[in-house]
């Protein structure tokens, strides 16, 4: 099994059927994977904090959403997730490509890198840094640990999870 | 008419309807005129009333309002693309457009000038959009609700507050009656 198709399996087993999406060419799998789903509604978005948006009604409408984007969003995302997912108490999984991590080839994406741990921890949001793509075992519980205490969640998945680049 | 004037004017309307209202002076002033649990009132996150909504109506099938704002709109353009690309025939954006920043001191925003959200929002693929003036807000508001066709509403007023408490209720309150109105 591909690691996009068990990513996917376990996002479906978990009930979630609403997921929004800026994409990133190691995510690209996943999108399109997700896009063979008939029980998962996928609204791509244009900005992450409007996607955390589209993810706070779907969920409020009965929907367990889920959002996929890049660690550079977290940039973008800080005033939307302490305002509106945690104070609202509304989970979230963020399944975000980590970039700037070992084998990222564009250096301007190491600046954000340095900063996302960082700001995921000064914001209190549980983060699993997926390495290996054993670590994928664990994505089951951790979404089910999301909906349990209605939090976001990030799941970071690094270059070497996905198997580099390609020419590295 | 200024927003307040409006958002008494469709109060009767709302009342009955899910609806997801923006942060600050709009959402004081719902929460003043007509309290209701079918009101999700934002307490931060300018920009969102619009995306919130309509991820909301995705979810679900029963009619969803979000009021925002000018300012709001333009500070998330992104939303109207999202909107006209995924239709929802059960969502409402009313912009209450004033031209102006109201809950900062009533700054100008562009859509007061140069800028038409109208057009906008037609540039961007929504179908039906409609521009009114404030008095015609409400038969503007009840033709959409009757409709059963996604409709934008860009509803132009003059800029000005009225004194408004700030709400008190805790944010998880307010969600959780929003989300049993919601499956009731």
């Amino acid at each position: 099994m591909s690691i996009n198709t068990k990513i996917v399996d376990d996002l479906v087993a978990n009930d979630i059927s609403f997921v929004t999406t800026v994409p990133c060419k190691q995510l690209a799998g996943v999108i399109d994977e997700i896009d063979t789903r008939p029980g998962v509604l996928h609204v791509p978005s244009n900005k992450e904090d409007e996607g955390m948006g589209l993810c706070a009604g779907a969920w409020m409408g009965g929907k367990r959403p889920a959002i996929i984007m890049q660690n550079t969003a977290i940039g973008v995302t800080i005033n939307t997730l302490a305002t509106l997912i945690q104070y609202y108490r509304m989970p979230l999984p963020m399944l975000i490509s980590y970039r700037g991590e070992l084998r990222e080839p564009v250096a301007c994406q190491v600046e954000m890198a340095l900063h996302t741990k960082a700001l995921l921890a000064q914001m209190n949001i549980p983060t699993y840094h997926f390495h290996k793509q054993s670590d994928a075992q664990e994505l089951d519980m951790i979404l089910k640990y999301t909906f349990m205490c209605n939090k976001p969640v990030a799941i970071l998945t690094d270059a070497n999870f996905w198997g580099g680049y390609g020419d590295q | 008419m200024i927003r307040s004037d409006i958002l008494k004017d469709i109060a009767p309307i709302l009342r009955d309807q899910l609806v997801v209202c923006n942060i600050g002076l709009p959402s004081q002033e719902l929460h003043m005129i007509d309290d209701q649990p079918t009101n999700f009132y934002m307490l931060g996150t300018m920009g969102l009333s619009s995306s919130i909504g309509f991820g909301l109506a995705l979810a679900q099938d029963k009619k969803v309002i979000s009021i925002d704002g000018d300012g709001s709109v333009l500070t998330n353009f992104g939303t109207l693309p999202t909107i006209a690309n995924n239709v929802a025939d059960n969502f409402i954006l009313l912009i209450i457009d004033n031209g102006s920043y109201g809950s900062t001191g009533d700054q100008p925003t562009y859509a007061g000038k140069r800028t038409s959200l109208a057009a906008v929002a037609r540039a961007c693929g929504c179908e039906n959009v409609v521009e009114v003036p404030a008095a015609d807000t409400k038969d503007a508001l009840q033709a959409a609700i009757d409709g059963d066709k996604m409709t934008i509403i860009v509803s132009k007023c003059e800029s000005g507050n009225i004194k408004v408490p700030v709400i008190t209720m805790d944010p998880v309150v307010i969600r959780d009656r929003f989300m049993k109105a919601v499956q009731a």
